[in-house]
C-alpha cells in the first residue's frame, strides 16, 4: 500500500489550521507522535502561539488492565487553559480512547472556551463518539494494521503501517 | 532469590524495603513521581487512576507528616482513604496485628500502608495477605522506611541531577535510623559514588562500613566538599542507656551550623525528614537558610508516593 507523505500531510494540517487562529488559541500535543506535530506546527504557523503537551497514562481507561504505562512523561501546560480554543494534535485517531482521556486531562487544568481535534491520519475504527475537525489524511484499516509516526534523525516525518496477525 | 517485594514476572507488588530493588525499578518510581509532581501544581490536583479502590492506612505507630502525605497521595490518585491510628483503638484493645488486616481485608482494601515500631510488621502483613493486595512499608522499626529514602532521592536528584557526580554527608544518629539505611541502600543502588556517614561512635550500627558508605567521626572533616548534607533527627524515644551526653554537647559536636555548612561545597544542599529538633541537629538559620530544601522534600514526598501506589495498584494480578 503507498502511503502518503507524512511532510506533506503536515503542511495539509498547518494550512487548515491557520484560519481557525484567533487570539485565545494555543496548541496541545499528545505524548509522543502528537508533541512533535504540535511542535513542528507552532514554527509553521509563526511561531508564537503557544504551546503545551499532554501523557495521559494517568488517565488511560485500561489501567485496571495493563497497569501504568513503563514511561510517563510530565504533562505541560504552561498557560492558564481557562478561555481558550485548545486545539489538541494527534499522530493517529483511531478508538477515541486516547482523545477521551486527553480531554478529561484537560479540563483539571481550567475550562477551555472551545476543544478542537487535529490529526495527521483518521484510520477509522472508532469505539467512542469523538471525531476530528482537521484531517489530514484518511483511510480505513483493519484493528490487526496499525499506523505508526516515526521521526528520524533530522526530525523528518513518516508514517509506517504495521501489518499484525 | 526469592523477593517477597516482587511478582513472579520482576515486578514491584509490595514496597517493603528499598534493599534488593534493582536501579531500573527505583528509576522507574523517580520517572513516574516527576509526571506527579506536575499534578500537584494544577488547578485540579486529582488523577483518576485508583478511583474505585481503597488504601488504608495503619498506623501502630505515630507519624503526623508521613501518615498526611501518604493519605493526600491516596486522594490525588481518587483512591478511598481510611487512616487508624491503631496505637489508639484496637490494639490497645487487645487485637492482633493480623486480626486487624484480616478486618480491613473484609471491608474490601486494595492496599495498605503500614507503619510500626517493630522491624518487619510490613513484611509480615505482606506475606499474610492475598495475590492481589498491595503493602507498603511506611517504616518500620529500625529497619526501613523505602518512602522517605525514595522521596530523598527524588529531591537530589531535582537539585543535582548528575547522581554519577556526587559527594553525599549522612550525618547523625544513624545507628537508630531507617531512614538513614534507606537512603544509603537508594544512593549506591542510584550510582551516587561517594557516601559519607558522619555520627559519633555510640550512634553507628557495627559494620556500618559494608554498606558501602565512608565512615567520618569529625564532622569538620565529614563535611568538606560534599554536594548534599542529608541531617538525621535524634530518635530520643528510641535511645536507652547513655548514648549521648547531653542535647547541648551534641549540638556542638554533630549540629549543622552555618558556620559548619561552609565547608561543604558552595551550592550544597540541606536536607532532613523531619521533624527537626533545631539547635539540636540543626541551626534555625540554616534550616530555614536559602540552601535549604527541607519543605521540597515534603512537598515531592506526596508526588514519589502517588508514583508507588500507581505502580504497585497497576501491577494488580488478575483475581
Amino acid at each position: 500500500m503507498q502511503l502518503p507523505d507524512a511532510e506533506q500531510l503536515l503542511a495539509i494540517l498547518a494550512d487548515r489550521i491557520h484560519p481557525l487562529l484567533a487570539d485565545n488559541t494555543v496548541l496541545v500535543g499528545i505524548h509522543s507522535g502528537g508533541a512533535w506535530l504540535a511542535e513542528r506546527l507552532q514554527v509553521m504557523l509563526g511561531g508564537d502561539i503557544p504551546l503545551g503537551s499532554l501523557d495521559i497514562s494517568f488517565y488511560r481507561d485500561d489501567f485496571s488492565r495493563i497497569g501504568l504505562h513503563p514511561q510517563t512523561k510530565p504533562s505541560n501546560i504552561p498557560f492558564e487553559i481557562e478561555g481558550r480554543h485548545v486545539i489538541l494534535v494527534d499522530d493517529v485517531l483511531y478508538t477515541g480512547r486516547t482523545l477521551r482521556g486527553a480531554m478529561n486531562e484537560l479540563f483539571d487544568y481550567g475550562r477551555p472556551d472551545k476543544i478542537s481535534l487535529a490529526v495527521l491520519v483518521d484510520r477509522g475504527g472508532r469505539e467512542l463518539p469523538v471525531e476530528a475537525q482537521i484531517v489530514g489524511f484518511k483511510i480505513d484499516l483493519e484493528a490487526r494494521q496499525n499506523m505508526e509516526l516515526l521521526r528520524d534523525e533530522q526530525g523528518r516525518f513518516t508514517l509506517r503501517l504495521v501489518e499484525g496477525k | 532469590m526469592n523477593n517477597p517485594q516482587l511478582d513472579s514476572n520482576g515486578q514491584l507488588k509490595h514496597l517493603l524495603s528499598i534493599e534488593g530493588l534493582p536501579r531500573s525499578i527505583l528509576t522507574r518510581i523517580l520517572d513516574t513521581a516527576e509526571s506527579f509532581a506536575g499534578v500537584s501544581e494544577r488547578e485540579v490536583k486529582k488523577v483518576p487512576l485508583l478511583r474505585g479502590k481503597t488504601v488504608c492506612n495503619i498506623f501502630f505507630e505515630n507519624s503526623t507528616r508521613t501518615r498526611t502525605t501518604f493519605e493526600l497521595a491516596a486522594k490525588r490518585l481518587s483512591a478511598d482513604v481510611v487512616s487508624l491510628n491503631v496505637g489508639t483503638s484496637s490494639q490497645a484493645k487487645g487485637e492482633t496485628i493480623l486480626d486487624t488486616v484480616d478486618n480491613l481485608i473484609a471491608m474490601h482494601a486494595d492496599m495498605f500502608v503500614v507503619r510500626h515500631s517493630q522491624s518487619g510488621a510490613a513484611h509480615f502483613i505482606a506475606r499474610h495477605v492475598d495475590p492481589q493486595i498491595h503493602v507498603i512499608n511506611a517504616g518500620d522499626g529500625r529497619h526501613s522506611h523505602p518512602t522517605q529514602g525514595l522521596l530523598d532521592v527524588f529531591t537530589i536528584r531535582r537539585y543535582k541531577p548528575d547522581m554519577h557526580n556526587l559527594r553525599v554527608a549522612i550525618v547523625g544518629d544513624v545507628l537508630h535510623s531507617r531512614v538513614a539505611r534507606s537512603e544509603i541502600h537508594a544512593l549506591t543502588t542510584l550510582g551516587v559514588p561517594e557516601v559519607r556517614v558522619i555520627a559519633p561512635k555510640t550512634l553507628l550500627p557495627p559494620e556500618v562500613q559494608k554498606l558501602g558508605v565512608q565512615v567520618y567521626h569529625d564532622m569538620r572533616k565529614g563535611l568538606k566538599d560534599v554536594d548534599v548534607i542529608m541531617m538525621l533527627r535524634l530518635q530520643n524515644e528510641r535511645m536507652t542507656g547513655a548514648l549521648l551526653p547531653s542535647p547541648q554537647e551534641y549540638f556542638k559536636c554533630y549540629g549543622l551550623t552555618q558556620e559548619k555548612l561552609e565547608l561543604a561545597r558552595p551550592n550544597a544542599i540541606v536536607m532532613h525528614p523531619g521533624p527537626m529538633n533545631r539547635g539540636v541537629e540543626i541551626e534555625s538559620i540554616v534550616a530555614d537558610g536559602p540552601q535549604s530544601v527541607i519543605l521540597p522534600q515534603v512537598t515531592y514526598g506526596i508526588a514519589v508516593r502517588m508514583a508507588v501506589m500507581s505502580i504497585l495498584a497497576g501491577n494488580t494480578e488478575p483475581a
